[in-house]
């Protein structure tokens, strides 16, 4: 097939785009699981913040992937690097998933756990350390699968403000009318979404409480 | 008897409280004396189990004290105040994750036991409630209704406190279950002499397992007394209360103490 060997003989720069998507992707689901899960737990436990919270993270993945990079662009230190940029609008792409899972986790604790864990004297944060966020984990993994494929899609889009990852092969064969180029970026990257999908499924079925 | 036997260990004064507009508990007072079994006894709704929240603060009370070894519950640190009390609730709440030996185990845990004192205090805690020691090492959700209920019992046990609440602890269980646990119950009472507040609806289990019961109605204290009195009472509640449950009640009461 001609795709392979295309991506034969370009394999140094296959993998380099390849390391560049997945530190992208890498970052970016990193930053979003240290905001989204302390923001999931906070309204989970005060359900009067759900709502806005909730609302916010929804109105943000409304935005077009290729607008918000637009927006972000003449943000002073954000777009003095395209990558910087990339990581923060994948960060907020991946939030909603991971807030919504977090809390959804959280408040699907059986309430007598919780009660009978309160009243033989658990303090708040062993009751959620021990407790409360062990027996959510596998419903936040799940939402952290669900951040990680779309990042890894949305990530290609990053390549349109020179953000680097497999995109550039996508829009490279794109202006150059070849099909080869752009499934040597498309094809790697739908590996990656798989591996992403496979891998934390795996982690989420291994840490399964029961 | 000894005299210090009939001290108060829990004393409500004048407790009141109030949610969302309801009025839950009015002018409740109650004193539950050292190593009794005090029945709070009424229908659901009646305040029972707030009464109980109130002791261990997963409530606070509108007005009014409530006192545990004399000094009032507001004062002091909440964790050491729970700690102090064994909580045994009608759902068992048992940590899904943890084994049998860790659910048990927690608290003394947490307290820095060392973890051979642990393991032997829970050894020692599922033979008191009837339970063979290789369930130590099952999840919750690989044991019975039953056995799922005594482990809640040996984990409110863990850390030896003297005071236990229990929140309709057998309510959910088969009849001959429930009266095998009632009968371990008080087999377990005679040796231990905590001082035991507890909560149901049903008359019968009242009847046998209390010291002394106390009947609620709409959030008040409608009367306190002991099971034979009780059945013998005048009052028009109390006397609504034995009509309904019928005959035979003279021999369930107190069948197991003394």
């Amino acid at each position: 097939m001609n795709v392979f060997r295309f991506m034969w003989q370009n394999h140094g720069q296959v993998l380099e785009l390849t390391l560049e998507h997945l530190r992208l992707v890498g970052f970016s689901a990193l930053f979003a699981m240290l905001i989204g899960i302390p923001l999931g737990i906070a309204i989970a436990h005060r359900p009067r913040f759900n709502k806005p919270v909730l609302a916010s993270a929804n109105i943000i993945q409304t935005i077009p992937s290729l607008a918000l990079f637009g927006f972000l662009l003449p943000v002073p230190w954000l777009g003095e690097r395209a990558d910087r940029l990339a990581i923060l609008a994948l960060t907020l792409y991946a939030l909603l998933p991971i807030i919504r899972n977090t809390y959804t986790g959280i408040r699907g604790v059986d309430p007598a756990v919780v009660e009978a864990g309160r009243g033989m004297g658990l303090t708040e944060s062993q009751l959620l350390f021990l407790v409360e966020l062990p027996l959510a984990l596998s419903v936040i993994l799940s939402g952290v699968r669900v951040a990680v494929v779309i990042s890894v899609g949305l990530a290609t889009i990053a390549a349109a403000i020179g953000a680097g990852g497999l995109g550039e092969f996508i829009f490279r064969g794109l202006s150059m009318v070849d099909d080869r180029v752009i499934l040597a970026g498309a094809i790697p990257a739908a590996l990656l979404a798989l591996l992403a999908d496979f891998g934390v499924g795996w982690l989420e079925r291994r840490l399964q409480p029961r | 008897m000894q005299p210090e036997a009939a001290s108060p260990v829990i004393e409500f004064w004048d407790v009141s409280y109030r949610v969302a507009g309801t009025q839950v508990l009015s002018g409740f007072n109650l004193k539950v004396r050292s190593g009794e079994t005090l029945v709070l006894l009424g229908r659901s709704g009646s305040g029972k189990t707030t009464s109980l929240k109130l002791v261990n603060r997963l409530l606070t009370p509108t007005s009014g004290e409530i006192r545990v070894k004399g000094v009032s519950n507001a004062e002091g640190d909440v964790i050491r105040l729970r700690r102090s009390i064994g909580y045994v609730i009608q759902d068992v709440g048992l940590f899904p994750h943890f084994t049998v030996e860790k659910n048990i185990g927690l608290v003394p845990k947490i307290e820095g036991w060392p973890e051979d004192r642990v393991r032997a205090r829970v050894l020692e805690l599922l033979q008191m409630v009837g339970l063979a020691p290789d369930l130590a090492s099952r999840k919750p959700h690989e044991l019975s209704g039953g056995q799922r209920q005594r482990v809640g019992v040996a984990r409110a046990l863990a850390a030896d406190p003297e005071i236990l609440l229990m929140d309709e602890p057998f309510g959910a269980l088969d009849p001959l279950t429930r009266d095998e646990l009632q009968r371990e119950f008080l087999l377990l009472q005679q040796r231990l002499h905590k001082t035991v507040l507890f909560v149901t609806h049903d008359l019968r289990e009242a009847l046998r397992l209390g010291s002394r019961i106390a009947l609620m109605e709409a959030g008040r204290l409608v009367t306190v007394a002991e099971p034979r009195e009780f059945l013998r009472s005048t009052d028009p509640s109390a006397s609504a209360y034995v009509r309904a449950f019928g005959d035979g009640l003279e021999s369930a009461a107190n069948r197991g103490t003394s």
